[in-house]
Parts: C-alpha cells; structure tokens; sequence
C-alpha cells in the first residue's frame, strides 16, 4: 500500500540557511506560486525519504515569532496552525536554525511548540558552527526542549542524510491523537520569559566561544565604514552595471546571429508570401529581438543573488538607510529598489519587508523609475544607433556614459518623487522604526545560485514565449492587413491598420517628436517594454520589405532624427509601466486607484520628459 | 547629563559611541518617542534579543548622524536606529 504524501513545512528566523537546506532537499524539484490573495511567493518542493516516502516540503517565510505583523509572517502562522486557506496541516514540522547563531530561533521553537505540530530542530550550517569552536550537546537539547534534534549541513553533498532518516523514523511512527493546540499570541511578559527559558537552555546546551566570526568582523570594517563603505558599495553597483553591459557582449552577439540566419534561412526555403512574413519579420525577427537580451538578465541576477546570499544587502540597507531617508524612503526599500534594476515585479513584491505602510506605498510608487531590464533593449538600440562609439576624456565609452546618465536619470527622479511624496502626504510623521539583522557572510553556494537563475531565467523566456509571442503576432497582423489594393505604390504597410492607429495618435505624439511607426510600438510596450523594440522591428521590417530585417538599428539611424532618438530615450525612463508591473501594484496595494495614480504619474513625467528633451534637441540643431 | 566615567551610570543604548560596551539592564519603549507603539517596539525588540542581561557592543555607526549602528547582541548582530536604541538601557 503507497503511504500518503507527507507534508512538511520549513520554520525559521531570516537568514536560518531555511532555503538552502529547501533547495538541498528537493534539488530543482520545485514549485514557485503564491499563496492565494496575497503574492507572497509560495514555494514548494518535492522529494523521496530513503526509505521511499515520498515528501512534498514548503518553504515558509522567515519570521522571528508567530504574532504575524506582515503578510509573510501571518501566512507563516496560519500554515503552522493549519488555518490557511487551502492548505494541509503539515504533518510535520522543520524548525531550521543557524547553528552559529541559535537564540533567535530557540525561542521561536518554544514558541512553535505550543502549537501542538510534530517537530524536529535541525542544526543547519553546523560544520560552520564546529569550524568556529561551538560545540552542542546534541542529546541534551533534546531532552531540554523535548523535540528531536539533528544536524545538517545543507550545502554539503549527503548533508542532509540525518534529516532524511529521522524523518523517515518520525513519520513512521507519527501518532494518530492530534496534540491540541494551545498556541494564542504572546504578550510582551511571555515574550521575555521565553526569551530567558532559550538562553539558559543554551547557557546549558552549548558552548560558544568567546570570539565571534572573525571573516565577518574584518569585512564588516571596511564595508561598514561610514565612509569607505560607502565607497565599496558604488563600486560594486558600478561593476555591476558594467559588467552588465560589457560581459553580456558575446554571448548576445550569439543569440543574435543564431536568429539572423534562422531567419534567412526560412527567407530562403519558404516561398514569398504571407507565411514567410509571419514567420521571419513576426515570429522570429520579433521574439529574436528579446530573447537576445537573455544573458544581461541573467548577469543581473546572478549579482543579486551572489549579493543576497552573500549577507551584503542587509549591509546595503544599513548604509543607505539614513540617506535614502533624506529622501523620505526607508532603508529597507534600498533592496527592492535595487530588485527593480532587474525587474520591477519581484521588486514590488519584495517591498513585503517594509512593514510600515507609508513607507511601503511611497517605495512600490517609485520602483518602477528604476531602469528595469526590459529597457535594455530599448536604450541598447537606440544608443548603438545614433550615439557614437568614441571616447570622450580619453578613456569613458560615450555610449557607456549615455547609458549610465539614463540610469542615473531614472534614480535621481525616483528620489525627486519619493521626496514631493513625502513634502505633500506624509508630512509630519515619525520614521518607522529600522531594525534588520546583519547576517554573517557566507559563501554563496553554486547550486542555489544557479537554481535561481534557472527559475528567473526561465520566467523571462516563459514571457518571451507568450506574452512577448502574442503580442508580436498581433503586430504583424495589424501592421500585415490589409493588403495594398493591387496596383498600390508605396511601402505595404502605408495601408495596414497598424498605419491607421499610429496615425490616428500621431497628432498627440508629434510635439515630441514622434512618428506614426513609434506610436504603433508604444501600444504593445505596455504589454512589456522590450516589445516596442520588436515592434518597431517588425513595422520597418515590413515597410522597408525583407533586406531590411538585419538592421533595425541602421533603419532607424536613417528615418530618426537624433533629436527624435534622444527624445524616445527620455520617454523610456518614465516609460508608462508594463502591465504586468501595473497588475502587481494593484495586488500589491489592494487598490486600483495606486495603480491608477501610478500609471498617471508616470505617463505625465514621460510626456514632459520627452517633450524638453526633443524641444531643447531640435533648439540645439538635431531636429 | 551623559556621564562617561567608570561608575557605569544607567544610559539609552542610543546614545552610546561605537565601540561601547554593556549589559542591557531593562527595556523602556516609553522613552523612545518611536513610531511604534510601546508595547510592539517591546515585542520587536526582545524577538531581536534586546533582553535584559543581554551583552551588547556598538560595533558600527552609519555616516549621517552616526545612524543606525550595528549592535552586536550576544551571537546576534542587529542593525537599529537610535531613536529606536533609547529604548534599551544599558550600564
């Protein structure tokens, strides 16, 4: 007879090494959703015991009790307690504890007990712990909090083999009688007692010696230096992008290659006519034209990753915390700001760690100002286009630095907004309160950084081959149909639809400097923003006829003036946001009217944007 | 009024220099004018392990207003701004 599936749940404070232990367990067996009515991000994972027991592990957010003060924490809680909707009581439950560092999670554990939840303690990191000179009584702290004990070493090849047994004999021997749960919120007294019950089970269980880690010291005085920490964390964004832009090179070149010759190749095998237009200039000319930028997105993550995993963000936020106050924004809001670079979806939703709700409103409003990926595209294009590739001071790439100015324009008037937020809304309130544990760094391990770029990587081909994919069709027909009247002079795509809409528009764009084939890409840009440089890919491609497929870039250099390219440029810093951003503002909010007010606001400061930039280009001479 | 002789004089963790060191004698939520309510910041604090007898050290300070400052507490690290360190007295 097959047992039924065992359901496990993962507990523990922040930095517990919870996810890697999750990823250790379940390899890329892993399910990423979110839970029902809020995004936090529900991850669930699949595994067999040794003894063949087949496992299904959720990794729940990490929280130092289960009073619930955010989403995460009261899914947490609720899950615990089997009062999430929709979800099993797990059978059993993973208290996951950083073995150099186990006062936090000790009281979590007294207090998870109360639930009444089968438990085990796992000593996670302990081979750090050993390595620094902490020895733990296994067995007695067992008995002391009367809940089996095991240790494990998640990032270590068979280091999670005393789990796997123990869950094996656990679950065998699971008992039917529920324990009653007599778990209800702690005031402040209880908070305490069981605070003091932890360090003397600890005083009892575990010997520490008396230095902490030393690595993390000696980092830590330079990183956190007032002044030279400062200075590391400008390098670090500056390679970062750097290397962004440079490393990405080749391996783009590549992809973009590969396309061109797929492209002709279905040129030269497929007759002319609608199906060899639908397939080169709709189909590969334009999710070519974003799947390119696969590898910056995956170099971005990767430094986002190697820095959370790392220990260096809560240091980031550290740092900036009183500066971005100056601009009315909580330190914590320096990490999804930073998230944002990469995309601002994931950057929203980790604005979930800013508890106070003035501080979380004002970091979703401005996200979307950080230059996200999906503009990559855009700027790349229209900057290899019409600015030259020469050194200016001898040694700085001016298209680098135009590159570089965007992503500072982006910033500066994301801290502009938060601050006249700030002046007009906020006015007299005290800053929230900004408390973080500085973990100690740890060595980013290959396997779940890798596993992360996988998911993320995945996420974004999954959006090239729908959401960017549909669109892309929709374009070629609209720009396809109709067909010139037989007899008809001029490009084909004079007569489409697509020609009707962006000439329709054309009079409200041209004060800044837009055409009617821009107005045409700007649509499907608010389906995602890269498919405006596919779009207008495939509106040139099928006015200029097949030759000019290659090239959007040279077939822009010659129908755009500098001062209308310069003018696309501003726009795209504001870029009125994807719909894919809008929609999570409206989860993430709860409110259509932020998202409402987030798109006005954005779409105002493009138009104004674009309208100085072309005005003050054309005054210049580059009309 | 701050005394910074060796009689070790009860005093707000928030206004202690970096390189500080201490035992947290009691928690005073009233006194810190925070924007949580007394009862939270409490709670908050002691699941950070601010409890009393608790050794703390100001390991580092930020570059405006020497804000906010690691404190290291017992094996723990924890970044925290002054106004929410008045809160913890120390000797």
């Amino acid at each position: 007879m097959e047992a039924p599936l065992l359901h496990l749940a993962l507990v523990g404070t922040p930095n517990s090494g919870k996810t890697s232990l999750f990823n250790a367990l379940t390899g890329s067996r892993q399910k990423v959703a979110n839970y029902p009515g809020v995004t936090v991000e529900r991850k669930e994972g699949f595994f067999v015991t040794p003894l063949g027991r087949q496992v299904s592990v959720v990794d729940l957010p990490g929280t130092y009790s289960l009073r619930g003060r955010s989403p995460d924490e009261e899914i947490t809680r609720d899950f615990v307690l089997g009062k999430a909707s929709g979800e099993t009581l797990p059978d059993l439950v993973l208290c996951v504890a950083d073995s150099t560092n186990l006062r936090l999670t000790i009281r979590l554990l007294l207090e998870l007990k109360r639930t009444g939840r089968p438990m085990i303690l796992v000593l996670n990191m302990f081979d750090i712990a050993s390595r620094r000179g902490i020895t733990v009584d296994v067995k007695r702290l067992a008995k002391e909090l009367g809940v089996p004990v095991v240790t494990s070493i998640a990032v270590r090849k068979g280091g999670t083999a005393d789990l796997l047994k123990l869950t094996d004999e656990i679950s065998a021997a699971l008992a039917a009688e529920p324990v009653e749960n007599s778990w209800r919120a702690l005031g402040v007294s209880e908070l305490r007692a069981t605070q003091r019950e932890a360090d003397r089970i600890i005083a009892d269980c575990v010997s520490l010696p008396a230095r902490p880690d030393t690595w993390t010291a000696r980092i830590d005085a330079i990183v956190l230096h007032p002044v030279g920490g400062l200075i590391v964390l400008a390098l670090i964004l500056f390679v970062m992008f750097q290397a962004v832009f440079a490393w990405a090179q080749p391996a783009m070149e590549l992809l973009k290659s590969g396309f061109d010759s797929l492209g002709e190749l279905v040129q030269a095998t497929l007759p002319d006519g609608l199906l060899q237009s639908f397939l080169q200039n709709g189909v590969i000319s334009g999710v070519g034209s974003v799947i390119v930028f696969l590898p910056q997105i995956i170099l971005i993550f990767l430094f986002i990753l190697l820095l959370e995993d790392f220990g260096y963000m809560a240091r980031a936020a550290f740092l900036m915390d009183r500066i971005m106050g100056g601009a009315g924004l909580h330190g914590r809001a320096f990490i999804p700001l930073l998230s944002s670079f990469a995309c601002a979806i994931p950057g929203i939703m980790a604005t979930r760690v800013i508890d106070n709700k003035r501080d979380r409103l004002t970091t979703i409003l401005i996200a979307p100002l950080m230059t996200c990926s999906a503009r990559i595209p855009v700027y790349t294009l229209i900057i290899s286009a019409f600015i030259p590739a020469r050194d200016v001071w001898g040694f700085i790439n001016l298209q680098g630095l135009v590159m570089f100015g965007l992503y500072a324009a982006g910033i500066i008037s994301a801290l502009l907004v938060s601050f006249v937020i700030k002046f007009f809304m906020l006015r007299d309130f005290v800053p929230a309160p900004f408390m973080l544990e500085l973990p100690d760094y740890k060595m980013p391990r290959l396997k779940s950084i890798v596993i992360g770029i996988y998911t993320r990587a995945k996420m974004f081909l999954q959006r090239a081959g729908t959401t960017i994919f549909s669109m892309m069709v929709l374009i070629w027909f609209l720009a396809s149909f109709p067909q010139p009247p037989a007899g008809a002079t001029g490009p084909a795509i004079e007569f489409s639809l697509a020609a009707m809409i962006g000439k329709a528009l054309e009079p409200l764009l041209a004060p800044v400097g837009f055409n009617w084939q821009i107005a045409v890409a700007l649509i499907p840009g608010m389906a995602a923003r890269e498919v405006a440089v596919a779009a207008l890919g495939t509106v040139y491609a099928i006015e200029g006829g097949s030759e000019a497929v290659e090239q959007i870039g040279q077939v822009l250099a010659t129908k755009w003036s500098l001062a209308t390219a310069l003018s696309m440029l501003a726009w795209y810093i504001f870029a009125p946001q994807c719909a894919s951003t809008l929609a999570v503002i409206r989860r993430e909010t709860g409110s259509w009217a932020w998202m409402g007010a987030t798109f006005a606001y954005m779409l105002v400061l493009a138009y104004a944007a674009s309208l100085v930039t072309y005005n003050v280009a054309v005054a210049l001479g580059a009309g | 009024m701050t005394d910074t002789t060796d009689t070790r004089s009860h005093m707000p963790l928030g206004l202690a220099q970096r390189g500080y060191t201490g035992v947290i004698q009691h928690l005073a939520a009233k006194e810190a004018g925070s924007a949580l309510s007394d009862v939270e910041l409490e709670s908050r604090l002691i699941e950070l392990g601010f409890v009393e007898g608790a050794r703390v050290e100001i390991l580092h300070e930020g570059l405006v207003g020497r804000d906010p400052i690691a404190v290291r507490v017992d094996s723990t690290t924890i970044a925290v701004r002054r106004r929410e360190a008045m809160a913890i007295i120390v000797a």
